[in-house]
């Protein structure tokens, strides 16, 4: 006689399911989820309760198959609790054992059940190792999934925190660069230099690249368009920064900025500041004189 | 002339083309390139790598530290199996692009290489090979 795992799983999990709860909740206990003090006793209690109830009713509506239409209540639950625990932090194992600490309690209940019946314990095993690990991987691939979204708005965060616009004086901005000047952070840079040259009415904007690793000719093509969009918007660009190995690169290339360069900012705020009229002077030396 | 050391890397995405600048960086200094040698195999390099991402539809670039009796040196190869350049000559012109470059990466590349060597086949694809020695 062939004997259907899932029933006897099913079976199982109605009969003993205060045992298999408890069993499961210790387990939950002795992880190191709640050790990490990321999530409190009574949620994860709440989501193990969860959980076993929609295992439950997808047995019941039939098959072990976890892709099956009647498990999508189940993963879309599981694809919650991943995704909380990918923005809390949790660890990929913890997460995982989520699912897999159940293994164990239903695995032991199915041995009482069917102390005196070796094939309904094997199917039954078989059955609930068959659709735990489906349901563990499914956790994982949420996980990593939202981790991975996670770490793609970091980037878009940085790309817009790494590229300040810095007000060095009335009508003088400094714009900063410093890493891979790629397209889509080039957009983002340009951007804010163009707002804040209309907001500040500035007259020199300050581009410095001392922290670009590299020139080649798209990082080349970037700056020569936003000079130029500063230039519509009616400011003139000093570059600064240009490191000698740098410049001697740029000549073999072959691209000019057709900009006024200077070493460094410092040098280049000197510049912008005679430009627009100012001048720095030493307090002492202003001392010195009236004195004489 | 003897190969010493070989990897490949994978050209395909921005992100790649990041990498194989880092990945040459590192082996530029291995082989004891001086800073200027150093940004100019790494310059050419990312012109290559993104030519042979944005024309060649991606592609890949072997890396050798090559040793020819004392000297050490560093040779790159880019190769795609894209749709190939029909006019060498035309695509090594300076400021020529058929995209919306600068028309620099190819001639600069050669310029700032101590080698250069480029072939290509329509409907093929297209290998260039540069090298810089110590
Ligand atoms: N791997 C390739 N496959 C097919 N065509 C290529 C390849 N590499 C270069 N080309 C062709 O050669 C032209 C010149 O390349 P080059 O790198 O000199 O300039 P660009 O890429 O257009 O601009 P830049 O590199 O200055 O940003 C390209 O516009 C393209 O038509
Ligand atoms: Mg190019």
């Amino acid at each position: 006689m062939r004997v259907d795992g899932a029933e006897v799983l099913e079976r199982t999990l109605t009969e003993d399911e205060a045992a298999i709860l408890e069993a499961w909740n210790i387990s939950l206990r002795e992880g190191t989820s709640l050790q990490s003090g990321r999530i409190r006793e009574a949620e994860l209690q709440t989501q193990a309760k969860i959980v076993f109830g929609q295992l439950q009713g997808a047995l019941a509506s039939g098959g072990i198959d976890a892709d099956a239409e009647h498990y999508a209540a189940l993963r879309e639950t599981l694809a919650d609790i991943s995704r909380s625990r990918a923005i809390q932090g949790f660890s990929p194992t913890d997460t995982a054992n989520f699912i897999f600490a159940l293994k164990e309690p239903i695995f032991e209940a199915l041995r009482r059940k069917s102390a005196v019946d070796a094939t309904k314990l094997a199917a039954g095993v078989w059955a609930a190792g068959k659709v735990l690990d489906r349901l563990g991987l499914h956790t994982m691939e949420v996980f990593l999934a939202s981790r991975e979204d996670v770490i793609g708005r970091q980037g878009q965060e940085i790309a817009e925190l790494s590229t300040p616009v810095v007000r060095l004086w009335d009508g003088i901005l400094a714009l900063p660069l410093i890493g891979t000047l790629d397209s889509a952070r080039t957009g983002v840079v340009m951007e804010n230099l163009l707002q804040a040259i209309v907001d500040e009415e500035a007259e020199i904007a300050i581009i410095d690249i001392t922290g670009v690793p590299t020139v080649d000719t798209l990082v080349a093509q970037h700056l020569l368009k936003t000079v130029a969009a500063a230039r519509l918007m009616g400011a003139d660009c000093i570059v600064s920064g240009i490191r000698p190995q740098i410049a001697q690169t740029m000549v073999h290339l072959g691209v000019e900025l057709n900009v006024v360069s200077k070493a460094t900012l410092a040098d280049a705020f000197a510049l912008a500041l005679k430009r627009t009229g100012r001048k720095v002077v030493r307090q002492q030396a202003t001392a010195t004189e009236e004195r004489r | 002339m003897t190969v010493s050391t070989t990897e490949t890397l994978a050209i395909r995405s921005g992100d790649d083309v990041v990498r194989v600048r880092q990945r040459v960086r590192a082996l530029a200094v291995d082989i004891g390139l001086g800073l200027v040698d150093q940004t100019k195999i790494i310059t050419a390099a990312s012109e290559l790598a993104r030519n042979t991402l944005d024309y060649g539809g991606g592609g890949e670039v072997r890396a050798e530290i090559v040793l020819a009796g004392t000297r050490r040196g560093l040779r790159l190869t880019f190769e795609d199996r894209g749709p190939g350049i029909a006019d060498i000559e035309q695509a090594m012109t300076d400021h020529y692009t058929s995209g919306r470059g600068l028309g620099l990466g190819l001639g600069g590349a050669k310029r700032l290489s101590n080698e250069f060597h480029i072939e290509s086949t329509p409907g093929v694809g297209t290998r260039v090979m540069i090298a810089r020695w110590k």
